[in-house]
């Protein structure tokens, strides 16, 4: 058993036709990733390493019983991508995508969340990696992870893989790593997962990377105290050396109070009994799994 | 990107919301000419786009024409908060019985829409959301369905204000939310929204913040460069080169692929007693040109006396990375000690060129922070 994604995982790539797209299909599938088809509108019929493209995912889903779908598609067509994946039934989006529009963010999340908790990954993700059953659903470099027991989330992309290298140096290896995204708006957050986490039986404990900016890592901390969270949890925060930042206006002031920056962040985990590493390469050792 | 006030008005009173009467001058003729028309006290609005220009007196009352031309010549030109001023606003004066509050924002952790509103509007409406929470309404909007004009009424409904105000406030929110999704706003706020002794509730000082993401869809905007005014020179140079560049005040220059890579690397100098000069995040798959640029720019602060480059290469690679800095640092005119850590691939060859060139490389982020503070 394993979360979000597991050896079944059937994956539709979305803008599979262009440059990114064809990079990372042929990368995820080099890994063991099950990709059953491609989909690019009116490009339907051609082929890419071998597998099938077609015009619209409900092909990819009738066809190839695809349930997961991964997002190359340029941000201005982002939106409908998303909202066509949903309708055609997947379950799991991954959008890899940057750059879309807030308001547009905003509209497909809310949709997902309606029907049938469909899982929305990002937008501006690396993706999801469950490294024992060889399933990547992304564009992280793979070779930094291993099978093991941690439970990684994280919102950033390269010092994710920092991390993981670190976790699979000390020994422990990664159950399954999602990068939440690096977008204000993200669908999967701390919270989700860390539920998700809980129940999954390959999960000893979970490695938490936030950073400045927004309030997840303190309404994760509120949960993890709230609930008297099972697992040991670890938590990195990046940018405690960053100056204040600039701010918008006063509602940005006034919704946020004081969250957002490292101390507030760093002082919710510690009053939660979540320790924070202060360098990446602290995590492991402060991991007692 | 901000708008001008103006620009944000003017948008408002499209979607019929009161504002002053008043319009834009760019020297002291056209601000005489305005207020002439007006036929009334007006104030001159300096049109920057920090916050904090009434404050720093970029904000003038005058009582008449003439004495708007004269005050205009001097406003114009002058520096509010290390800004030049370049137009003003010069409105009617509002009389003001109230000062409420109303804004639409984006809630990034809701993953929606958020309408705030207050019946204590006013410069210090960060001091009442900080000392009296309850004075201010959050409503958060289904984004499925929208706000509707009786949820807007229910909002209004908490304020001990009159049937006729608040039917008043509720429409002014309604258009506010209207706004915010048309124009793909981080944010739209009026404050003060100004009671008139007339009753009329009109938008004495207004923002609209609209997502940079989506100036596609807003093209009268997309000429405009994204440059802010807060940039500091060497931020506005990044900028142009599409760098993600931020001015520290250490010695240490930084340079990393990804923020939070980035951002760990400061941090980590610090933990080793450094203090970081600035942040330069290169991105994912940086090509040569892009990492040349960047080291040259890093190097061309005169306060950096070494630079720490942190590359974990998937997509980015680390050969391509070690051209970039060598070139760099051989078209660089002051040249200064680099360390390099590169991870991913190809990193061996990326190693080799940073070797021919006698730039030292490290397996991990941890040795190199130390060894640059040595350099």
């Amino acid at each position: 058993m394993s979360i979000i994604v597991d050896k079944d995982t059937k994956v539709v790539v979305q803008g599979m036709t262009g440059n990114e797209g064809r990079f990372h299909t042929a990368a995820m599938l080099r890994y063991g990733t099950k990709i059953v088809a491609g989909v690019t509108p009116g490009k339907g019929g051609q082929e890419v390493e071998g597998l099938p493209v077609y015009n619209k995912v409900e092909e990819a889903v009738g066809n190839h019983g695809a349930d997961t779908s991964i997002m190359f598609v340029p941000a201005r067509f982002a939106k409908s991508g998303v909202l066509e994946a949903i309708d055609a039934g997947i379950k799991t989006v991954v959008v890899i995508t940057e750059g879309i529009p807030q308001n547009d963010e905003i509209e497909f999340i809310a949709k997902a969340s309606k029907k049938d908790e469909v899982i929305i990954i990002g937008p501006n993700t690396p993706g999801v990696i469950n490294p024992s059953n060889r399933m990547h659903v992304g564009v992280m470099p793979v070779h930094v992870f291993s099978p093991g027991t941690v439970g990684m989330a994280s919102r950033s992309g390269t010092l994710t893989y920092e991390i993981a290298w670190h976790i699979s140096n000390a020994g422990l290896g990664q159950s399954t790593c999602a990068g939440l995204g690096g977008d204000p708006i993200v669908g999967l957050d701390f919270i989700k997962l860390l539920e998700m986490f809980k129940d999954d039986e390959e999960t000893k404990g979970v490695v938490l990377i936030g950073e400045i900016g927004g309030n997840a890592e303190e309404m994760a901390a509120k949960y993890i105290s709230e609930t008297n969270y099972p697992k040991p949890v670890v938590a990195y925060i990046a940018g405690r050396s960053a100056p204040p930042g600039k701010r918008m206006g006063h509602a940005g002031a006034i919704i946020m109070g004081s969250a957002g920056t490292a101390k507030s962040k760093i002082d919710a985990f510690t009053a939660a009994g979540v320790p924070v590493a202060e360098k990446p390469s602290d995590i492991a050792k402060l991991l007692k799994v | 990107m901000k708008l001008f006030e103006f620009e944000a008005k003017n948008i408002l009173r499209e979607y019929g919301i009161a504002v002053p009467e008043g319009n834009v001058a760019h020297n002291s003729g056209e601000a005489e000419a305005v207020a002439r028309e007006i036929g009334k006290p007006v104030v001159l609005k300096s049109q920057i786009l920090v916050s904090g220009r009434g404050k720093a007196g970029g904000i003038i009352p005058v009582g008449d024409a003439a004495e708007a031309k004269n005050t205009a010549s001097k406003l114009i030109g002058s520096t509010i908060k290390d800004i030049v001023v370049e137009s003003l606003l010069v409105e009617e004066k509002l009389d003001i019985v109230e000062q409420l509050y109303a804004s639409v924002t984006v809630d990034r952790e809701a993953k929606a829409y958020v309408v705030l509103t207050s019946t204590s509007g006013g410069v210090d409406i960060e001091e009442v959301a900080r000392t009296s929470p309850d004075k201010i309404s959050r409503h958060w909007v289904d984004p499925t369905s929208g706000l509707s004009e009786l949820e807007a009424i229910k909002i209004i409904s908490r304020f001990n204000i009159n049937k006729d105000d608040a039917a008043k406030f509720a429409s002014v929110i309604n258009t506010l939310y209207k706004v915010a999704t048309d124009y793909d706003a981080e944010l739209v706020e009026i404050n003060p929204l100004a009671k008139t002794p007339l009753g009329e509730f009109v938008a004495a000082d207004a923002r609209i913040i609209i997502d940079d993401n989506a100036i596609f869809r807003h093209p009268e905007f997309a000429g405009r460069s994204l440059q802010r005014e807060e940039d500091t020179p060497r931020e506005a140079e990044a900028r142009k080169q599409n760098l993600a560049y931020v001015d520290l005040d250490g010695d240490i220059g930084i340079i990393g692929n990804g923020a939070g890579l980035v951002m760990a690397t400061l941090d980590l100098v610090q933990v080793f007693g450094g203090r970081p000069a600035n942040f330069l995040d290169i991105g994912g798959g940086a090509q040569v040109e892009i990492i040349k640029n960047g080291v040259m720019l890093v190097m061309s602060k005169p306060e950096v006396k070494a630079v720490l480059i942190n590359i974990l290469g998937g997509i980015t690679r680390c050969d391509l990375v070690a051209q970039g800095v060598v070139e760099g640092l051989k078209e660089s005119s002051v040249k200064k000690p680099i360390a390099v850590r590169m991870m991913g691939t190809n990193e061996k060859e990326g190693e080799d060129i940073l070797r021919q060139a006698g730039i030292g490389s490290y397996p991990n982020m941890e040795e190199a922070a130390e060894a640059v503070l040595k350099l």
